[in-house]
């Protein structure tokens, strides 16, 4: 066996088992230690009281703005244009923090602005984006209804013109940020199929009630949308698509960053966990030296490093622009999977301390039950996984 | 007017110390990063260009170091220097404080900066006097550890921490300037920063570019040399004195400290 096979002179970091940031470039690194920082200074003292009081933070949309991390994977009106990769990696630190945080990025940046610069005209791009790219204009993203989730094509929403207007009628369900949006993307079908909308805040017939009672994304603000004959200008719709290509293909953008979020959730309670049992004892010695203990944190510092492993091979494919839709449907129902087993087993690590909110672990693992529920459910996945492995479509 | 930073590449905060035994000098090869102390300093140039009470014209980093302390000009353009000058040059590895005082003062020289500001310490060294070096082959006042800067009638009216609160200082430009990290909150850089950053100019500088005296520099040039390096030993368990009675643990920690005659 050659002499450098194994170095046991680099030093191991329990947090970065794999040495993952030596695949990273000095600006990817610098991006991932702003990210970090920020989230330490700016979200970490306060999330555990903002989820108690289901509110958001409220100084999170300016400040997100002003280190330009909202739309920041876009070109232009604003936005950095950063790399897939830098903008999964911020992704991933924001979600350490919080997933409430992390969808809000999301929500803003890949569903909201998304759709406005993939599929909005000129003066839709340049009235809207670069007051959202600031964080002084919040975006929501309305595809789910009540009695259309997972089939998005069962959606009931309609516009149809009166005319040079349209008049959108119906409601959505489950829209983050929709309260507190000042423009709704809308989606609906009309006879030239399904259509989207930008439906301003104060709209006549538009409202935007939070959802209330929520166990799970308590820093985020979640509400129904209801249209009641809507009048919008000719100039209210997207030109650039009219079929369900156009909301799927948003998604495909946001579940790309749930993927590295996840990884990024998993590794705060790993932390969270490592951290507490080595300063825990039991029966005179830290929990840490308990085999069960380690047998847990190995398992964690397993699936961390697995996820954020995979997390990167997309971001580096997406780069390429070779990411396929399939491909992050394994990264979803990986990552989210993984993170909330990490989560329930940092839990268990943590005894009673476990289920407060002074630590993080019960926050995320109740966040975790949203992503993995929403952006495409687990079972979704599995059946376009499932699909494409066997050319057999098991939907319906 | 002109402030050049003296910025350096350190070992990361996270990143445990250890003496590398084949070398007898600090293990470099892990993680590194700009030094803390330097981010206060940029800051502290970023607030003078922005407050407006002094035109600053330019915001140079300027820094002495390998090949990878190149992250450290790109971090310090990121947050907000206009460019950056590196010098590098194997001649200069092994350089005592004096010697890389003087050969950062031959690159400021060139750049002529009103105004060269720099961190008290870098996490490193922890020399606290690369300031005082630069200053005395520049011929310009020095003031250390500042943790305020104000402009008043063109001059800097600055507040250097002393041992029991601090002392006011009224200094004429040009001056060095070293300052400790309370006197700001250095800002996150900003993603566009990030990006920006390789774009913005980079000076790569040999020592004879900077026309620095090769006797003078590296190993030999230096008049420190280090001898033995070890570890300090490793801490004992410490006394954990159990708060149960306040006024009984204040007491034990006072007869704690009688004892060993710290109080
Ligand atoms: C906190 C939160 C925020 C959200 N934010 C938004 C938002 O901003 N915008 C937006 O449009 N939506 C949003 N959603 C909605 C989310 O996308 C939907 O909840 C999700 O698509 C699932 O829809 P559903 O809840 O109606 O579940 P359903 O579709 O009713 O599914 C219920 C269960 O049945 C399973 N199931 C359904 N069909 C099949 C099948 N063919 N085979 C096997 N199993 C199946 C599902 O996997 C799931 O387990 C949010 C949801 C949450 C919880």
């Amino acid at each position: 066996m050659s002499a450098t096979a194994t170095a046991t002179t680099i030093s191991l970091d329990p947090l970065d088992f794999l040495n993952v940031r030596s695949l990273l470039s000095d600006e990817e690194r610098l991006v991932q230690e702003t990210v970090r920082n920020y989230v330490r200074d700016r979200v970490t003292p306060f999330i555990g009281a903002a989820y108690e009081a289901g509110e958001p933070l409220a100084h999170l949309p300016l400040e997100l703005g002003e280190l330009n991390l909202l739309g920041m994977h876009l070109e232009g009106y604003g936005c950095a244009g950063a790399s897939a990769v830098a903008y999964g990696i911020a992704c991933m630190e924001l979600e350490a923090g919080d997933s409430g945080v992390r969808s809000f990025c999301s929500v803003q940046g890949s569903l909201a602005m998304y759709a406005i610069w993939a599929f909005g005209s000129e003066e839709q791009k340049q009235r809207w984006l670069p007051e959202m790219a600031a964080g002084r204009a919040i975006g929501c993203f309305g595809l789910t209804e009540p009695d259309a989730g997972s089939n998005p094509a069962g959606m009931r929403t309609h516009a149809r013109r009166d005319g040079d207007d349209w008049i959108l009628n119906g409601s959505k369900m489950w829209i983050t940020n929709g309260s507190v949006a000042e423009i709704a993307v809308v989606w609906a079908r009309t006879d030239e199929g399904v259509r989207g909308f930008l439906v301003p805040a104060g709209t006549p017939g538009f409202a935007a009630p939070v959802m209330h009672g929520k166990l799970s994304l308590r820093a985020s603000i979640t509400s129904e949308l209801t249209f009641d004959d809507v009048r919008l200008p000719a100039d209210a719709v997207l030109p650039g698509v009219s079929s369900l290509r156009g909301p799927l293909s948003c998604l495909n953008e946001a579940r790309y960053g749930i993927v590295w979020g996840a990884a990024g959730a998993a590794r705060a309670c790993y932390e969270a966990a490592l951290d507490y049992s080595i300063n825990r004892k039991q029966f005179d010695k830290p929990i840490a030296g308990f085999q069960l203990t380690q047998k847990k944190l190995s398992e964690m510092a397993v699936a961390v490093n697995t996820s954020t492993l995979l997390a990167l091979h997309l971001g580096r494919l997406k780069d390429q622009g070779i990411l396929r839709t399939e491909h992050v449907s394994i990264g979803k129902m990986h990552n989210v999977r993984a993170a909330l087993e990490v989560a329930r087993s940092a839990r268990s690590v943590l005894g009673a301390n476990g289920i407060t909110l002074e630590y993080p672990v019960m926050r995320h693992a109740n966040n975790l039950e949203s992503v993995f529920t929403y952006e495409g459910t687990d079972e979704m996945h599995t059946l376009i996984v499932g699909q494409a492995v066997t050319g057999l479509s098991a939907f319906a | 007017m002109k402030i050049c930073v003296l910025v350096k590449q350190v070992p990361d905060a996270a990143v445990a110390k250890r003496i590398d035994p084949s070398t007898s000098r600090l293990d470099r090869s892990g993680e590194t990063n700009l030094n803390p102390f330097d981010t206060h300093a940029i800051e502290a140039a970023m607030q003078l260009k922005e407050g407006g009470a002094i035109a600053v014209e330019e915001v140079v980093a300027v820094t002495m170091g390998p090949e990878n302390a190149v992250r450290a000009l790109h971090k310090a353009v990121s947050l907000g220097a206009d460019r950056s000058v590196h010098l590098c040059d194997d001649g200069l590895v092994g350089s005592d404080v004096a010697a890389t005082g003087y050969a950062l003062a031959k690159v400021l020289e060139r750049e002529k900066p009103d105004l060269v500001l720099l961190g008290q310490q870098s996490d490193d060294g922890e020399c606290y006097t690369i300031g005082a070096v630069v200053a005395d082959h520049l011929q310009m006042p020095s003031l250390t550890q500042v943790i305020k800067i104000d402009v008043e009638d063109g001059n800097l009216r600055c507040e250097r921490q002393a041992e029991y609160g601090y002392d006011t200082v009224s200094v004429q430009i040009p001056a060095v300037i070293s300052v400790g990290d309370a006197i700001n909150e250095p800002r996150y850089p900003s993603l566009k920063a990030i990006m920006g950053a390789k774009k913005k100019p980079l000076d790569a500088l040999g020592s004879a570019d900077a026309g620095i005296d090769a006797a003078m520099v590296g190993a030999d040039g230096s008049r420190v040399s280090c001898g033995d390096f070890k570890s300090p030993p490793a801490k004992g368990s410490g006394t954990i004195i159990e708060d149960e009675d306040t006024n009984e643990t204040v007491e034990k920690i006072v007869a704690w400290l009688d004892e060993r005659k710290l109080i």
